[in-house]
C-alpha cells in the first residue's frame, strides 16, 4: 500500500530519526511512504504571524502537489506541519472564495480531497492492524505519553482525540505491551519555538513536564512531535538546571517504541541520534513485573 | 361578490423602513374584490383596530386582510376586532409581510413587490373563506405534574389547593428532587430540608393529590382539556400498602456498598433502600441491578425479616391510565459530572468533587454529618479551591450558556466551608460574579468581606495531583493574567447545569419543543414563559433553563395559575380548523367511497365510521366522519384521500390552489395594477 508522505524541514534535519523510524515501522506493515513531489516549507509559525495569504498558500501548494500526484492520504509526522496543513485545508473547504483566491495564487485548482493524517492516525489506521502478530519484544515500559499542543489543537478543526486528556497514543502503547501512565502534563506547553530565543524558559516549561513524568515513575517519555522532542531531549541540560534535578529518562518517538517492539535494529530507528541516551534502568521483564496494575481505562467523552 | 378590506401595517420601522407600505396599499386597492385598502403606522393599536372596525361597517366588508406580522401574536387581536364589528372572525386573515419579507430582505423595489404578492395571495384565500364557528370541548379538571422536585411540589400544591385534582409522577423512589440534597440555601442560609420536607409531606397527605413515585410517563395523547396519559409504575418489589416503612429490610440487606444517588456517590446505600430518611413516601424499593436475589437467585433476607410480608420479588411494572386536562412539566435538571473535565482531573482524583457533592458534605444529613472532610482520606481540608463556570460559558465544552445558579452557590459553599473549618483558606476562581437577585449581591459581599473568601478573577487551566496535594494552575486576570498556583486539599467544581437525562425523549412523548441544549422551550421568552407551544402543557423550574429555588417556585406558581384558569371553565373553545368529509345530498352521491385510508393516516385517531342508511333502515354505504373533538387540523387525511372527499375547514384545497395560482399569475396581475 502506498501513502503520501510530507516530511517537512525537521524530519530532514534535527528529527531525522523520526523520519527513519516512521519509514521503518510503516515498512513492517507493508506501507510504502511516497514523498510529495517537489514539496516546500509549510510556513510554520513564521508565515501565519506575518502574512495570512502566505500562511495559506504555502501549505496549499503542498496539498496541490499531492493532489496532482493522485495521493488520497498524506502522512504528516511533524505536529506543526500537520496543524498547518489541516488548518489550511479546513479554511479552504469552509470558504469557497478563499479557495479560489489561493488556487489562483498557486496556479492550481485545489479540490482539497486528500486526507491529512498525523502519525497516530496513520499508525491506528494502517500500521497497528497489520503488525498485531509481529510484536517480538513487548515494549513493557511504564511511559508518559506526551501529546503537546499542536497534535490536538485547535480541536474544532482537527477533531482528533480528546482535547484535554487525549488517549490515542496511550492506546497504541498498550497494544505494544507498554503501560502508559495517567499524568497531568499530556498537553502542557513545552516552550516550543522559544527554544531558540528564551532557552531558560523552555528549560522551566519542559522541566515541569519531565518532573511530573519522573515523579510518577515514567521510564520514558513518548512523543509524536519533533519540537517536543528537541525541547525534552536536546534542552535536557536546561531542564535539569531549571528544576535543580537530573533527569535520565529518554524521550522516544512513538514510532521508535513500536520499532523496538517489532525488533527493528536500534540504529535503523535512529536511537543513537538522541542527546539523552536511550537506556532503561530496568530490563523490560523486570519492569513488567515491578509495575503496578494499570489504571482503569478512561472512558471516551 | 367579495368586498375585501386590506390594511397594511408599518409596524413602526419594522416593516415601514424596508417596505413602501403606501405603495403596497395602493397596489392592493387594484386587486379584484378589494374595495378598501389603507396603511397605518401601528395596525394592532387601538386606533388601528378602530380603522378596521369602521371600514367593516362603512364599506360593508365581507373579508379582511391585514398585511402585518406573523399571525402567531396578533391574529387573535384582529379577529376579535372583526367580530366586534359584526364580521365572522374567520373571514379575517393576516399576510405576513414582516417575518417573511421586511425582516429578511433589504429595502428595495423587489421587497415591496414581494409584500404586494404576499398580500394578494391572502386576498385570493379570503375571497374563498367561509364563516366558521368555534368548537366547544369539555375540560377534564385533573392536572398531571411531572417531576416531584420543588417546582413540581409547588405547582401540585397550588393546583390542589385551588380545588382541582392532581396526579404527580416522579421517576425516583421519593419526591424532593435536588433541593432535598442541598445543605443550606442562599441568600438566607436556611436549611433546605427544613423548608422542603413539610411541603413533601403535604403533597403526600393532600386529598386532591395522587402520588406516583418510581414511575415514568409511557405516553401522552389527546389535546388541551382532554389528554390521556399512561403512567408506568416501575416494580418497587415492595407492596406499598403492607409496608410500614420500619426499615428492618434496609438494615439487614447484605449488599451495602452501592454508591448512593442521594449522597452524590459520597455515601453508600443497600440494595433495598429508601433514598434518604425523610423520603416521601417512606417505602423502600429494591434496586434489581444490585440485589443479590435478582443477580444470583439467592438471599431473600429482606423477605425473611419483613414483619408485614411486604416484599414482592415477583412484582411487575404496571400501567396506570388517566384522563387529564393539563400538564405541568417540572422534570428539573442535572449537572455535568464524571469525565467531562479531564483537565481538572475529575473522576481520577477523589478530592475533586462537584457542587452537589459539596452540598452533601456540608449537609447535616450527609455522609459526614455536615463536617467538611475530603473524600479521599477523611481529613479536614485546609485549602479549598472552588472553580466557577466549570463547563458553563465555554464554547469549547459545547455549553455556551451561563448556568446561573453557580455564582451564588459557590459563594455559599465557600462561606459554609469558612464557617465550618476555622482557619481554612477558600479560593474562588471566577469569570464574573453574577449576583442579580434580592439580597444576592449582599450575600456575595458578605462572603468576601466578612468570611474572608478569596476571589481570584481568572480561569483554571489544570488541576493535578502531586504528593497528596492538588495543584491548581490558573491565572489572575486582574493582575495582568499573572499565573497563580495553589496547593489545595480539595477542589470543588461548579459544573454546568444541563438538561436532565431523557429530556429529549420526554419532550417528544409530550409533543413539546426543546432547544439545542435539550431544555424545554417556552412559547414566548418574555410573554409566555410558562406555556409551551402545545396548548395545555406548561413548564415549571429548571427543565426550561437553569434556575434557582425562588425562581423555580415562582414559575411553578405561575404554571399552577395557568392550569387553574384553564380549569375554571367547563368548556374550552377550539379553533374550527379541522377536517370535514364532504357530504352532499342525496347520500349516495357523497364522494367518500369508504376506503378508510384516512383512518390509517390520522395521527390522532379522529376518523370514525358512519353508516348511511335509507329510510327503511337498509345500509346504503359506510363513509368516514371526523370527530371534531379529536381532529387537530393537520391535514394528513386531506392529502391521502383518493376521491378528494375530505377538506380542511379554512384551508380547503380550493383556497390553497387559489393562493398558488395567484402567485403563478403574478406577472399578469402586476401588469394590471
Amino acid at each position: 500500500m502506498k501513502l503520501g508522505f510530507y516530511p517537512g524541514c525537521s524530519l530532514e534535519g534535527s528529527a531525522r530519526e523520526y523520519a527513519e523510524s516512521v519509514i521503518a515501522v510503516a515498512g513492517e506493515a507493508g506501507v510504502d511512504l511516497e514523498q510529495v513531489p517537489d514539496w516546500n516549507c509549510c510556513g510554520a509559525t513564521a508565515a501565519h504571524n506575518m502574512n495570512r495569504n502566505l500562511s495559506l498558500a504555502l501549505p496549499a501548494r503542498i496539498l496541490a502537489k499531492a493532489e496532482a500526484a493522485g495521493m488520497k492520504e498524506i502522512v504528516v509526522p511533524c505536529a506543526a506541519c500537520y496543524n498547518r496543513l489541516s488548518v489550511t485545508r479546513h479554511e479552504l473547504l469552509e470558504n469557497e472564495s478563499l479557495r479560489r483566491e489561493i488556487s489562483a495564487t498557486i496556479e492550481y485548482d485545489l479540490r482539497c480531497d486528500a486526507e491529512i493524517l498525523n502519525v497516530l492516525q496513520m499508525l491506528d489506521r494502517h500500521v497497528m492492524p497489520a503488525i498485531g502478530d509481529k510484536i517480538r519484544v513487548p515494549f513493557a515500559r511504564r511511559v508518559a505519553c506526551y501529546y503537546g499542543c499542536l497534535l490536538v489543537r485547535p480541536h474544532k478543526i482537527l477533531k482528533f482525540d480528546r482535547l484535554e486528556d487525549p488517549q490515542s497514543m496511550d492506546a497504541i502503547i498498550r497494544k505494544i505491551g507498554g503501560d502508559p501512565l495517567d499524568w497531568a502534563f499530556k498537553t502542557e506547553c513545552c516552550g516550543a519555538g522559544l527554544s531558540v530565543s528564551a532557552t531558560p524558559l523552555v528549560g522551566k516549561l519542559s522541566g515541569r513536564i519531565l518532573d511530573d513524568a519522573s515523579i510518577r515513575g515514567a521510564e520514558a517519555v513518548i512523543v509524536a512531535c519533533p519540537m517536543c522532542h528537541s525541547n525534552l531531549d536536546m534542552r535536557r541540560p536546561h531542564c535539569d538546571k531549571a528544576m535543580k534535578k537530573h533527569y535520565t529518562m529518554p524521550v522516544l518517538y512513538i514510532t521508535q517504541a513500536i520499532g523496538l517492539a517489532l525488533g527493528i535494529d536500534p540504529k535503523t530507528l535512529g536511537l543513537h541520534r538522541h542527546m539523552v541516551p536511550v537506556k532503561f534502568e530496568k530490563h523490560p521483564a523486570d519492569a513488567a513485573s515491578a509495575r503496578p496494575a494499570p489504571p482503569d481505562a478512561v472512558k471516551e467523552v | 361578490m367579495s368586498r375585501i378590506g386590506v390594511f397594511i401595517c408599518h409596524c413602526g420601522e419594522n416593516i415601514g423602513a424596508t417596505v413602501d407600505c403606501e405603495r403596497v396599499a395602493r397596489a392592493c386597492a387594484g386587486i379584484p374584490g378589494v374595495v378598501h385598502s389603507v396603511d397605518y403606522k401601528y395596525m394592532c393599536s387601538d386606533p388601528g383596530q378602530n380603522m378596521i372596525k369602521d371600514a367593516i361597517r362603512d364599506h360593508n366588508l365581507t373579508g379582511v386582510v391585514v398585511g402585518a406580522c406573523s399571525p402567531r401574536m396578533h391574529e387573535p387581536t384582529f379577529r376579535r376586532a372583526c367580530e366586534e364589528a359584526g364580521l365572522n372572525p374567520f373571514l379575517c386573515e393576516m399576510a405576513n409581510i414582516r417575518e417573511h419579507c421586511s425582516w429578511v430582505h433589504e429595502k428595495s423595489e423587489v421587497t415591496t413587490e414581494k409584500a404586494i404578492d404576499l398580500v394578494r395571495v391572502i386576498v385570493e384565500k379570503v375571497r374563498r373563506n367561509k364563516p366558521l364557528f368555534p368548537i366547544k370541548v369539555p375540560v377534564t379538571k385533573t392536572a398531571l405534574v411531572l417531576g416531584g422536585g420543588i417546582a413540581g411540589i409547588q405547582a401540585a400544591l397550588d393546583i390542589a389547593n385551588a380545588g382541582h385534582k392532581v396526579i404527580m409522577v416522579e421517576r425516583s423512589p421519593s419526591i424532593g428532587g435536588h433541593m432535598s440534597q442541598l445543605s443550606e440555601t442562599f441568600p438566607t442560609l436556611d436549611c433546605s430540608q427544613c423548608i422542603l420536607t413539610p411541603r413533601m409531606v403535604e403533597v403526600a397527605r393532600h386529598p386532591n393529590i395522587t402520588l406516583h413515585t418510581y414511575s415514568e410517563i409511557e405516553s401522552l395523547d389527546g389535546f388541551i382539556g382532554n389528554f390521556k396519559v399512561k403512567i408506568r409504575k416501575k416494580a418497587r418489589s415492595v407492596d406499598e400498602k403492607l409496608c410500614t416503612g420500619c426499615g428492618l429490610c434496609t438494615q439487614k440487606c447484605p449488599t451495602k456498598k452501592i454508591p448512593s444517588e442521594f449522597d452524590a456517590g459520597l455515601g453508600m446505600r443497600s440494595a433495598i433502600y429508601v433514598p434518604f430518611p425523610q423520603a416521601v413516601p417512606n417505602k423502600p424499593v429494591i434496586d434489581r441491578l444490585h440485589c443479590t436475589f435478582f443477580l444470583k437467585g439467592k438471599c431473600r433476607l429482606c423477605e425473611k425479616v419483613c414483619p408485614t410480608q411486604a416484599i414482592r420479588f415477583d412484582q411487575e411494572d404496571t400501567i396506570v391510565e388517566a384522563d387529564i386536562g393539563a400538564v405541568v412539566l417540572a422534570t428539573g435538571f442535572d449537572i455535568k459530572h464524571a469525565d467531562f473535565f479531564p483537565e481538572y482531573g475529575y473522576g481520577a482524583y477523589k478530592d475533586v468533587i462537584d457542587g452537589l457533592q459539596f452540598e452533601r458534605l456540608a449537609s447535616a444529613s450527609g455522609p459526614t454529618l455536615g463536617e467538611i472532610r475530603r473524600p479521599s482520606d477523611g481529613r479536614k481540608p485546609e485549602t479549598v479551591v472552588f472553580i466557577a463556570c466549570a463547563g458553563s460559558r465555554d464554547p469549547a465544552k459545547g455549553i455556551e450558556y451561563c448556568s446561573k445558579i453557580c455564582c451564588m452557590y459557590t459563594a455559599k459553599h465557600a462561606m459554609l466551608y469558612r464557617h465550618k473549618v476555622h482557619g481554612g483558606k477558600a479560593y474562588i476562581f471566577y469569570m464574573d460574579i453574577r449576583a442579580g437577585g434580592k439580597m444576592y449581591e449582599e450575600f456575595v459581599r458578605r462572603a468576601i468581606e466578612e468570611d474572608g473568601v478569596r476571589y481570584v478573577r481568572g480561569r483554571v487551566s489544570r488541576v493535578y495531583e502531586r504528593e497528596g496535594k492538588l495543584i491548581v494552575q490558573g491565572a489572575d486576570t486582574l493582575l495582568g493574567a499573572q499565573p497563580v498556583e495553589i496547593e489545595a486539599d480539595m477542589v470543588v467544581l461548579a459544573t454546568a447545569a444541563v438538561a436532565n437525562d431523557g429530556a429529549e425523549e420526554l419532550a417528544q412523548k409530550m409533543h413539546v419543543s426543546y432547544d439545542a441544549y435539550k431544555f424545554f422551550a417556552e412559547a414566548h421568552p418574555k410573554l409566555k414563559p410558562v406555556e409551551t407551544n402545545t396548548a395545555g402543557i406548561f413548564l415549571a423550574g429548571a427543565c426550561q433553563a437553569p434556575k434557582d429555588i425562588p425562581e423555580s417556585v415562582a414559575q411553578a406558581s405561575g404554571a399552577a395559575a395557568k392550569v387553574s384558569a384553564l380549569f375554571s371553565q367547563d368548556e374550552l373553545t377550539r379553533e374550527p380548523v379541522i377536517a370535514v368529509v364532504n357530504r352532499c345530498a342525496p347520500p349516495l352521491y357523497s364522494t367518500c367511497v369508504g376506503c378508510f385510508l384516512c383512518q390509517a393516516a390520522c395521527p390522532y385517531q379522529a376518523i370514525e365510521k358512519e353508516e348511511i342508511r335509507a329510510r327503511d333502515g337498509n345500509l346504503i354505504k359506510t363513509v368516514a366522519k371526523v370527530n371534531p373533538g379529536l381532529c387537530q387540523g393537520c391535514g394528513t387525511c386531506v392529502a391521502v384521500c383518493r376521491t378528494k372527499a375530505i377538506d380542511l375547514q379554512g384551508f380547503s384545497n380550493e383556497q390553497v390552489f387559489a393562493e398558488v395560482m395567484a402567485l403563478l399569475n403574478r406577472s399578469e396581475a402586476n401588469a394590471g395594477i
